[in-house]
């Protein structure tokens, strides 16, 4: 079954029929063509097809598209829009890649998690809920801990967001 | 996967009404365990009614003839209960245990309903080629001589050794809360101990709701041991990984005798499991060592070990111990 949805992907506004099947990974890549989300696992664990859904990271493999009608959804290649956003720029200086597959996924997590630590968003590792987050690379660590990078590029990862968070 | 009707609802009236007249429907939440079976064929909906729009998205104070406490929408997000003021002063518990599951990405989709409905992860249950009772009832349980390391000690049957995922639940159930549901014939009101069954002979079914039947709201009451209590969590790796056990636990200690204790556990049974007995045993001793082991030692004479699961006794019993020892510390500061 089709159904009519209107979706604005990185301050684009577009109109498509899908089928209700289709997840919203899909729907950017296969229907869109904005390839910047990748699919990894495809089953939430991998956290490669991250985008930031009306402002907050999001997983798009486990989203129905028809449920996010009218959703504003900014990936890691609309992140970059006076060139790179800081956390590319700090994943570039800091070797935060190797083969770069789950880098949009990183990028655009980061730029979430650090807006909910701005938020005052407490971890599982935050020693007193009540107090203000410190985010040093245990938060860090933990709180980027839904993203996988095979090539192992977390040293990296961890410190272009180090530097990130102190910025 | 095959053909889907997809409907939304605006209210938990249309919800509960488009529910009753669409057949082989499921309501939708934040999806992160539905659209994962989907893809599974682990859940197979002619509809889905997409219940995430309705705005029953607020944390609210309540007071009532019984107390006061906090009222939490079924939609409000894992990320945002987790992070909410009142929760992390007065319930530690519950942020503490909704910080311990998932991801970032992932609590911020999940929703409160939601979570308390998410079902088992059981290898098992999740390969549609293996016999299982839960998914298939009838063709046998594939945990009970395989894969048995996750497999419930307390409570299961020979027909499902599956255990409850949630963190939230077991939380939830250490203090109290009960879940506000609508159903075509009205609203009644589920403590949230009640709300998840033993697996039986029938472990296909997870809870005592009602088909159609939706939980619109969380009621957490409010109580001082609750402001002293605490969640932990055992897993294979330190993040983003279910519970191998897990603790949640509340105390309070008057002239250095336990006064109010809770004790609730996860990754041991079908459902967040109360541990009363423990709770007795402990109630107007002295929190020690070994006072607490021997409280667990009286709950855990009804656990059923093999030899993959075993390990869970002495684990659970280090974690509740280490648990209310620290929080004894807090309590006496």
């Amino acid at each position: 079954m089709d159904m009519h949805l209107t979706l604005t992907v990185d301050g684009e506004e577009h109109s498509l029929d899908v089928d209700t099947r289709t997840t919203l990974l899909d729907t950017l890549r296969e229907h869109l063509g904005v390839t910047s989300p990748k699919k990894g696992c495809d089953h939430g664990q991998c956290g490669s097809c991250t985008v930031l859904l009306d402002g907050r990271r999001h997983l798009t493999c486990l989203s129905l598209a028809v449920a996010h009608e009218g959703a504003s959804v900014e990936t890691a290649s609309g992140l970059a829009t006076d060139g790179l956003h800081p956390v590319q720029q700090a994943f570039l200086e800091h070797d935060g890649y190797q083969c770069g597959y789950c880098t949009p996924g990183q990028v655009c997590s980061a730029v979430g998690m650090l807006r909910e630590a701005t938020e005052g968003h407490p971890s599982h590792v935050t020693a007193d809920l009540i107090g203000e987050v410190d985010l040093d690379d245990d938060e860090i660590r933990e709180r980027m801990s839904g993203n996988l990078c095979r090539c192992g590029a977390y040293v990296g990862i961890l410190d272009a967001l180090r530097e990130c968070a102190s910025q | 996967m095959k053909d889907l009707t997809y409907l939304t609802a605006d209210t938990a009236d249309s919800a509960v009404e488009l529910f009753a007249a669409t057949p082989g429907a499921q309501f939708l939440g934040g999806g992160t365990n539905l659209i994962d079976h989907l893809k599974l064929g682990v859940a197979t909906p002619d509809a889905l009614v997409d219940i995430s729009r309705i705005p029953l998205d607020r944390v609210e104070e309540y007071q009532d003839a019984i107390g006061s406490g906090l009222r939490i929408g079924s939609n409000v997000r894992n990320s945002d209960l987790a992070a909410h003021p009142v929760v992390r002063a007065s319930f530690p518990a519950v942020s503490r245990a909704l910080l311990a599951g998932a991801s970032g990405q992932i609590r911020n989709q999940a929703t409160t309903g939601g979570n308390l409905l998410q079902r088992t992860r059981c290898v098992y249950f999740q390969d549609v080629t293996t016999p299982c009772n839960k998914r298939e009832p009838g063709t046998g349980c594939s945990a009970l001589e395989g894969y048995g390391r996750h497999n419930a000690v307390l409570g299961a049957s020979d027909a499902c050794v599956a255990t409850h995922p949630s963190d939230l639940a077991v939380a939830l159930a250490a203090l109290d809360a009960s879940v506000v549901v609508l159903g075509p014939e009205g609203e009644r009101r589920i403590a949230l101990d009640d709300l998840h069954r033993l697996p039986d002979d029938d472990p296909s079914i997870d809870t005592i709701l009602e088909p159609g039947e939706l939980i619109t709201s969380v009621e957490l009451p409010r109580t001082a041991v609750a402001a002293q209590s605490t969640y932990r969590k055992v897993r294979d790796r330190a993040s983003f990984a279910f519970a191998l056990v897990s603790v949640a636990a509340a105390l309070q200690v008057e002239g250095g005798r336990v006064s109010d204790v809770r004790i609730a556990w996860g990754g041991v049974a079908h459902k967040p499991w109360r541990a009363r007995r423990a709770e007795d045993w402990l109630r107007g001793r002295a929190i020690t060592e070994q006072t607490i082991r021997a409280a667990v030692a009286e709950e855990l004479t009804a656990a059923r070990t093999n030899a993959q699961s075993v390990y869970k006794v002495p684990m659970l019993t280090n974690t509740t111990t280490l648990a209310l020892l620290r929080l004894a510390e807090e309590v006496a500061q």
